[in-house]
C-alpha cells in the first residue's frame, strides 16, 4: 500500500510537471492579455512532432531535438499572434475562443494529413531508460530526467519574473496594463515575447509529453482541457498557482487511474468543479 | 415627452412580434425536401434537429450572453432519457419526448442555480466541465448506457399511431420540423417580450441590470432552464428517430460543433442557428464524403474567417446586402 502510494506520488508528480510546462505559458499570457487562447496546446503539439521526426526521421539525438522543439513553438506561435491574435486583443471571450479553436481544428487536421492518426513515439538514448533504485524503491530515469527539467525551469522562470527589468515589466503588465502602458511599458513587444517563451515551453511540454503520454494528431484537443484546468484552478497570471494546480491535478488523476479505475476522469472534474465554485478566480487568481 | 418614451419600447417589440415575408418563405420552404430530395430526408431531418440544438444555444448565448462549452450535456441527457424511456417499454414518441424535456430541464434548472453565479472564464470552464463531467458519467454507467457501445434496443411505437418511422426518414422529418416549428414560435415570442429585453440587457452590460432594478441571476436561470429542456428535446429527438443513442450525444465535440453553427450562423437572430445548422450539415455531408479525415480543416478555415471578416455571422454578413425594411429577421 504505501510503495504503491510512492509510486502513485512520483508518477503523478512527473505528470503534474509536465501539465505545469504545458499550461505556464497559457497562464501568464491569460492573464496579462485576457486572450483566450485555445489554440495552445497546438504549439504543444507542433513541439512534439518536431522532437519525433528529427529523433526517428533524422537520427538526432533525443537531448538536442529538445531547443529545437522549444524554438520552432515559439517562432510560430509570435508569427501567429502578430498576424492573427493581435487584432482581436479588444473582441470578446467568444470571439477569441471561436479563432483559436478553429486554429485547433486546423492543426489537428493539419497533423492527420502530415503524420498519419498513429501514436507516435520518440526513440530515448539509453541512459534515459530504465529505471534507478533509491531507498530500495525504483523510479524511471526519464521520469526524475523530467521532474528535474521542470524545477529547473520553475527556478529560472521565476527568478526571471522576480529579480530582471523584463520580469517586471511583465508583472506590471499582468497586474495593470493601461498603468503600465502609461508607464511607457512597451506592453504589445513584453506580450509578444511572453507569448513567444509560452509557447515554446508549451513545445518543449509537448516533446517531453511523448515518451509518458504518446502523442497523436488529436494531442490539442485532449491535453486543451488538462491545461485549461490548470489555468483556471491556478489563477490567471501566476506561476505558483499554475504550479501547485498541475501538481494537484498530476497527482489526484494518477491517483484516480490508479485505485478507482472505474471513475475515469471523473474526479479531475470534480475537482475541478468543486474548486472554481469555491474560488471562482482559482486558488492564487486575485480577479 | 414621457408618454412617448413610454409607448418606445411597447412599439419595438410589436414591431419585431410581426411577420415578414421572407421568413413565411422561409417555412413553407422547409417543405421542399418531401419534394426536391426525397432521398435525403434523413438528413434534412438531423438539420432540423441541429437547427432545435442550436436555437436553445441561441437562447443563452446569443440573448443573455452566457457562452456555454458543455450545452450538449443536456441533449444528450434527453437523448439517453428518451432512449431509456423506449427501451423499458413506452415507445410513444410525443410523450417520451415531453418527459425527455422535462427531465433535461430539472437538470438544466440545478446547473443554472451555478452557473447564474458566475462569468468569463470560470463560467466557461464550469459549463465545459460539467459537460465532461456527465459524459464521463455516461460513460462509467454502462450498465445503464451501454457504455462506448451505445444504447442498444431503442425501438419506437408509430407517430400518433399512424406514421412509423422508416428508412426514408419521410416521418422523422416531418416530426422533427413540426416540433421545431414549434420550438420556434416559443423561443420567439419569448426574446420578443420583455423578459427578452431584459436578457438582451444582461448580455450587453451584466453589471447595470441590478442598478436599474431588473434580477439578473432569476433571468438566468429561467432562460438556463429553458434552454436545457429544447436541448434536451433536440436530443430526444435524435434518439427517436434514429433508435439509437450514443456517448458522442454528450461529448465535448457535439458542444463546440453547436457553438461553431451558432457562430456561423450569427447569434441573436433565432434563425442563425438554423441557417448554420443547414450551412454545416449539407458541407459536412458533401465534405465528409470526399474525405472525412480532414473536415475538420476546412471547418477551422471557415472558423477563423468568419471571425475575421464576419464577425455577425451569415446572417449579419447578409443584413448589410438586405434592404433596410427586411432587417429586422
Amino acid at each position: 500500500m504505501i510503495a504503491s502510494a510512492v509510486g502513485v506520488l512520483f508518477d503523478g508528480f512527473a505528470y503534474g510537471m509536465l501539465l505545469f510546462l504545458l499550461s505556464v505559458g497559457l497562464s501568464v499570457t491569460l492573464g496579462m492579455m485576457n486572450f483566450v487562447n485555445l489554440a495552445h496546446c497546438s504549439f504543444a503539439m507542433l513541439g512534439g512532432y518536431v522532437a519525433v521526426t528529427l529523433t526517428n526521421e533524422f537520427r538526432w539525438p533525443f537531448l538536442a531535438t529538445l531547443p529545437l522543439a522549444f524554438l520552432t513553438a515559439a517562432l510560430v506561435s509570435v508569427a501567429f499572434e502578430r498576424v492573427l491574435y493581435k487584432r482581436l486583443y479588444g473582441a470578446s471571450d467568444l470571439e477569441q475562443c471561436l479563432l483559436t479553436i478553429g486554429i485547433v481544428f486546423v492543426s489537428v487536421a493539419a497533423a492527420a494529413y502530415v503524420f498519419g492518426t498513429v501514436q507516435q513515439s520518440v526513440a530515448l538514448p539509453s541512459y534515459l531508460r530504465g529505471t534507478v533504485a533509491i531507498a530500495h524503491r525504483s523510479f524511471g530515469v526519464y521520469r526524475l530526467f523530467l521532474i528535474g527539467v521542470s524545477l529547473l525551469i520553475t527556478v529560472a522562470l521565476v527568478a526571471a519574473l522576480e529579480y530582471t527589468r523584463f520580469g517586471a515589466q511583465v508583472r506590471a503588465a499582468v497586474d495593470n496594463q493601461r498603468m503600465a502602458r502609461g508607464l511607457g511599458i512597451d506592453v504589445g513587444r513584453v506580450f509578444a515575447i511572453t507569448f513567444a517563451l509560452g509557447s515554446g515551453l508549451a513545445g518543449l511540454g509537448g516533446a517531453l509529453a511523448v515518451e509518458i503520454v504518446g502523442l497523436d494528431h488529436a494531442f490539442a484537443f485532449t491535453y486543451l482541457v488538462y491545461v485549461l484546468i490548470v489555468v483556471a484552478v491556478g489563477g490567471l497570471g501566476s506561476i505558483g498557482g499554475s504550479f501547485a494546480a498541475a501538481t494537484v491535478l498530476g497527482i489526484s488523476d494518477m491517483a484516480g487511474k490508479y485505485y478507482f479505475p472505474e471513475l475515469g476522469a471523473f474526479l479531475i472534474y470534480f475537482v475541478m468543479i468543486t474548486l472554481l465554485m469555491w474560488r471562482p478566480a482559482g486558488l492564487f487568481g486575485r480577479r | 415627452m414621457t408618454s412617448g418614451a413610454a409607448s418606445e419600447p411597447q412599439r419595438y417589440l410589436e414591431a419585431r412580434i410581426r411577420w415578414q415575408p421572407l421568413e413565411i418563405a422561409f417555412w413553407l420552404a422547409s417543405l421542399l425536401p418531401f419534394w426536391l430530395t426525397p432521398s435525403y430526408l434523413v438528413l434534412a431531418s438531423q438539420i432540423a434537429i441541429t437547427a432545435l440544438f442550436a436555437l436553445s444555444l441561441d437562447l443563452i448565448l446569443g440573448y443573455a450572453g452566457i457562452v456555454s462549452l458543455g450545452h450538449a450535456a443536456y441533449f444528450g441527457f434527453g437523448s439517453y432519457t428518451a432512449g431509456l424511456l423506449a427501451k423499458w417499454g413506452w415507445g410513444e414518441p410525443i410523450t417520451g419526448l415531453a418527459i425527455a424535456g422535462v427531465a433535461a430541464g430539472l437538470l438544466g434548472f440545478l446547473t443554472s442555480i451555478i452557473i447564474a453565479r458566475f462569468r468569463h472564464l470560470a463560467l466557461i470552464m464550469i459549463t465545459l466541465g460539467f459537460g465532461l463531467l456527465l459524459a464521463e458519467a455516461a460513460n462509467s454507467a454502462s450498465w445503464l448506457t451501454g457504455g462506448a457501445d451505445g444504447l442498444q434496443g431503442v425501438r419506437m411505437w408509430q407517430l400518433l399511431g399512424l406514421f412509423p418511422f422508416d428508412l426514408y426518414g419521410r416521418a422523422a422529418y416531418a416530426y422533427s420540423l413540426c416540433v421545431l416549428l414549434l420550438m420556434f414560435l416559443l423561443s420567439r415570442r419569448l426574446i420578443n417580450s420583455p423578459f427578452g429585453l431584459a436578457l438582451r440587457g444582461i448580455r450587453e452590460r451584466a453589471i447595470r441590470m441590478p442598478a436599474i432594478g431588473a434580477h439578473s441571476p432569476a433571468h438566468i436561470r429561467k432562460i438556463y432552464t429553458i434552454a436545457a429542456v429544447m436541448a434536451g428535446i433536440a436530443g430526444a429527438l435524435l434518439a427517436q428517430t434514429t433508435e439509437t443513442v450514443s456517448l458522442d450525444t454528450l461529448g465535448f465535440q457535439r458542444s463546440a460543433d453547436v457553438l461553431v453553427i451558432l457562430i456561423l450562423g450569427g447569434t441573436g437572430r433565432l434563425y442563425g442557428g438554423i441557417v448554420g445548422a443547414i450551412v454545416y450539415m449539407v458541407a459536412r455531408d458533401q465534405f465528409s464524403g470526399i474525405n472525412p479525415q480532414y473536415w475538420y480543416f476546412w471547418i477551422g478555415l471557415l472558423l477563423i474567417a468568419v471571425v475575421m471578416f464576419l464577425p455577425n455571422g451569415i446572417l449579419g454578413g447578409l443584413a448589410r446586402l438586405i434592404p433596410r425594411r427586411w432587417r429586422s429577421v
